[in-house]
């Protein structure tokens, strides 16, 4: 039914297309605003399903190799090379490819969007052209096998995120947002650079799955690591260094809010990749894991008392956003710290890891909701200050539905996904630390009363007199939400079958270091 | 010991970068410290690839000798492109700074928390 | 903020030379150092040269802002179609088909030591051009951009 050819290249292809389509997105806004709609939308569904076909694929087929430049595409290791893999090379593996399904949902979703927000705004054609950029980054770092490549994406998501987190310059405010956010990374970017001059002044090696084969765990290898640790935690927005999230979080249009969620979450997916595909059993697993699981825990309480008293609606999101990275990390960091212990990894690792693992899509798609419906009270209110707001939901149904849905979701109520992928979480960290597991419920109780409160001050009471003529939400702003409510709700009623046919692979994926090594190299 | 300058050099570049970024408040100060970083870490690559003796590594000479290694002079090259759109970015960034706020010292661009 | 006349005069004496220098290294990125990158700086510096000797106004008669946008947007899809080229083939993406094909930069590499061939090295010499023009075009409108906004702030 596909075509051979595109499942074949889909992996050059998903990256190929929406870079084509930003670099054309000028040309065809000179002819009409319209038109240019219609040819975004189009390239961001066109990259969707390519995308879509490839996870597809792999979760079907196996992990997927794809060498840029190569003679065919499965020849990891060209003849006269000695045996090193030496050209840039996409690895989509399990996990990868359920980056690409989250990338793929929410982009879409998110386009949809935004194509109806940001219809009343100027200097379009760099919008569109910035927002593909950044699929473009997003959809390169989480397929990438190769570590310079994946620097590469990295920065190309970085620059893309900060024009775009500057895009409304709002006074200046915007652009001070964007500075710190863009600071940041720039030096995050760089520790990265330098952890990867020392792998290759180490292994004369730029292939993950090369460097892992050849991994000692020496002095400079732990450099490296702390390097990496520190700059992708840095990006996730983990706690000592989440003090962009809230600015740039609430300064950057609400579409490219959404976005910027994914984007950290492909940070979060290059700091996994790294620490268990690179390093995997070598490092000192107990140390390492439990440094992760402290970023977590700190994510998780600092993030939730600082929601509790903001006033800025999108703030308070951001804030709940580093609280939720914190469960990922925690998840996690739990399957990394009894990593090598396969008697714990069977009897609660697994389940950790799957639990977290699970967590990164679901906090994708509802905090990503959240955010598309705090932008649509914006566009139709003009404030975030929640003190102002009241009685919307006499007018705004379907947003506040969508409302109910995301907050319902992220404090882990159930049918919604947040509940599942929690309830898996405290389930094993209660078995490796029960502290931590009452930690992270007393959170999730934390979450629900910030919400309820956000709940009450936006939609409930009588319908104040300055919102009288406030109207729904357009449609396909609305369409765009009810995407990702979609999928939240189905994950929540059906978390069964997700976590067998997505998550599970991807946890088994992250955690056998061989199979990613030998898909490069073979045999071994 | 003659081995190692390069290495000392990278180290001292880096601490005058972040120093310069930790301690100047004018913003374009702090965005010259993050291009000096960006150097040190250049520099760094560079002499990654540096073999005694070795020659330039162009083709159509074709010594029979050592050459350095081109990789790292290849990644040095993508890290010095990104740092020109990084450095670019940063400094039009500072241009709206100044626009909207008339300075550009770190102290006065507060006004986010208010 | 327009410079002397001397300035101007050998601005515009060094102009096509800066210009024909940039085009070089371009040209050759695949024999000796240099390549798109390096040979699009160059030609940028003619921009800022230009954009220095004289003032906006003049420079914004000279060096279209369009131009510039076009030449960075071709420059790019030339790079991506030299890749999308090798899927036609079916080859993986950025295959280098043309090299040792007999056609455009389709010659074998001479062993040894020469003066090299202009002729060989397939894609590469065409993603090089790709890539000075994408250069060319993107830090000149960097420039241009900047120094309008600077222009905006003194009136």
């Amino acid at each position: 039914m596909i075509p051979q050819f595109i499942v074949e290249n889909s992996p050059a292809l998903m990256v190929i297309v929406p870079l084509v389509a930003a670099f054309i997105t000028p040309f065809i806004g000179r002819i009409s605003s319209g038109i240019r709609s219609i040819w975004v939308g189009g390239a961001m569904a066109v990259t969707s399903a390519i995308t879509l076909i490839l996870a597809f694929d792999v979760y079907s087929a196996g992990t997927r190799l794809y060498v840029f430049g190569a003679r065919a595409a499965s020849a990891a290791i060209p003849p006269d090379s000695g045996g090193i893999p030496i050209r840039i090379i996409f690895e989509v593996d399990p996990m990868s490819a359920l980056m690409l399904v989250i990338t793929a949902i929410s982009g879409f979703a998110i386009i949809l969007y935004s194509l109806s927000s940001e219809r009343s705004h100027t200097g379009l054609e760099s919008y569109y052209t910035l927002f593909l950029l950044m699929i473009t980054g997003i959809l390169g770092m989480v397929s990438t096998g190769d570590i310079f490549n994946f620097f590469v994406f990295l920065e190309i998501l970085s620059l893309a995120s900060a024009g775009l987190i500057a895009y409304r310059i709002d006074g200046g405010v915007a652009v001070e947002a964007a500075l710190k956010y863009f600071v940041l990374s720039t030096i995050g970017a760089l520790a990265i650079l330098v952890a990867i001059g020392i792998y290759y002044g180490e292994y004369n090696a730029l292939n993950m799955a090369m460097i892992a084969s050849r991994m000692q765990f020496s002095l400079l290898d732990q450099v490296a690591l702390v390097l990496i640790i520190a700059a992708l935690a840095m990006k996730c927005g983990a706690v000592p260094m989440h003090f962009w999230t809230p600015d740039a979080y609430s300064m950057a249009p609400s579409s490219i809010t959404a976005l910027l969620v994914v984007a950290s979450q492909a940070s979060l997916y290059g700091l996994f990749r790294i620490v268990f595909s690179l390093y995997s059993v070598t490092l000192n697993a107990v140390m390492v894991g439990w440094l992760i699981i402290i970023l977590g825990v700190l994510s998780m309480v600092v993030g939730v008392t600082m929601a509790i008293p903001q006033k800025n609606v999108k703030r308070l999101m951001a804030y709940h956003a580093v609280s939720q990275t914190g469960y990922m990390l925690l998840g996690v960091g739990v399957g990394l710290a009894v990593l090598g212990n396969q008697p714990l990894l069977d009897a609660f690792g697994y389940l950790a890891m799957e639990g977290g693992i699970f967590h990164i899509i679901n906090h994708a798609m509802y905090k990503g909701l959240l955010f598309l419906t705090a932008g649509a009270i914006f566009l139709r209110v003009g404030t975030y200050n929640l003190n102002k707001m009241g009685g919307l939901g006499h007018s705004m149904k379907w947003t506040m539905v969508f409302f109910i849905i995301g907050a319902l979701a992220i404090a882990g109520i159930p049918p919604f996904n947040g509940f599942a992928s929690k309830l898996m979480i405290y389930e094993s960290v209660f078995m490796f630390n029960p502290v931590l597991a009452v930690i992270a419920m007393v959170v999730s109780i934390l979450t629900l009363a910030s919400f309820v409160k956000v709940f009450h001050s936006i939609f409930m009471g009588p319908k104040l007199p300055e919102f009288a003529d406030v109207k729904e939400a357009p449609l396909a702003m609305l369409l765009g939400m009810g995407i990702l409510a979609l999928v939240v709700v189905l994950f929540g009623l059906f978390p069964g079958i997700v976590v067998e046919n997505l998550i599970t692979p991807a946890a088994h994926a992250l955690v056998d270091q061989g199979a990613y090594i030998s898909t490069v190299l073979g045999g071994a | 010991m003659f081995w190692n300058l390069p290495l000392i050099a990278v180290v001292a570049l880096t601490i005058i970068a972040l120093a310069t970024i930790v301690f100047k408040k004018n913003l374009i100060k702090v965005f010259l410290g993050i291009v000096i970083l960006e150097s040190a870490v250049n520099l760094f690559l560079i002499s990654l690839g540096y073999r005694e003796g070795g020659i330039a590594p162009i083709y159509t000479n074709a010594p029979s000798s050592a050459m350095v290694l081109p990789t790292p002079q290849a990644l040095t090259l993508t890290s010095i492109v990104i740092g020109v759109a990084t450095s670019a970015l940063l400094l039009s960034f500072a241009i709206i700074i100044w626009k909207k706020y008339g300075s550009i010292d770190i102290e006065m661009i507060r006004r986010l928390k208010e | 903020m327009r410079m002397s006349k001397i300035v101007r005069t050998g601005a515009n004496l060094l102009y096509p030379f800066i210009l024909i220098f940039g085009l070089y290294v371009i040209m050759h990125g695949h024999l000796t150092p240099g390549g798109g990158f390096q040979g699009g700086a160059v030609v940028a510096t003619a921009a800022a040269l230009v954009i220095v000797a004289y003032s906006y106004d003049e420079v914004a008669g000279m060096l279209k802002k369009t131009a510039m946008k076009a030449r960075e947007s071709i420059g790019l899809l030339l790079f991506i179609g030299a890749g999308i080229a090798a899927l036609v083939v079916g080859a993986p993406f950025f295959y280098n088909f043309l090299a040792n094909s007999g056609l455009l930069f389709g010659m074998p590499v001479i062993p040894g030591p020469n003066p090299g061939d202009l002729n060989t090295a397939g894609v590469i010499p065409i993603m090089n051009i790709a890539v000075g023009i994408e250069v060319w075009g993107g830090l000149a409108i960097i420039l241009l951009y900047m120094l309008s906004g600077i222009r905006k702030e003194e009136s």
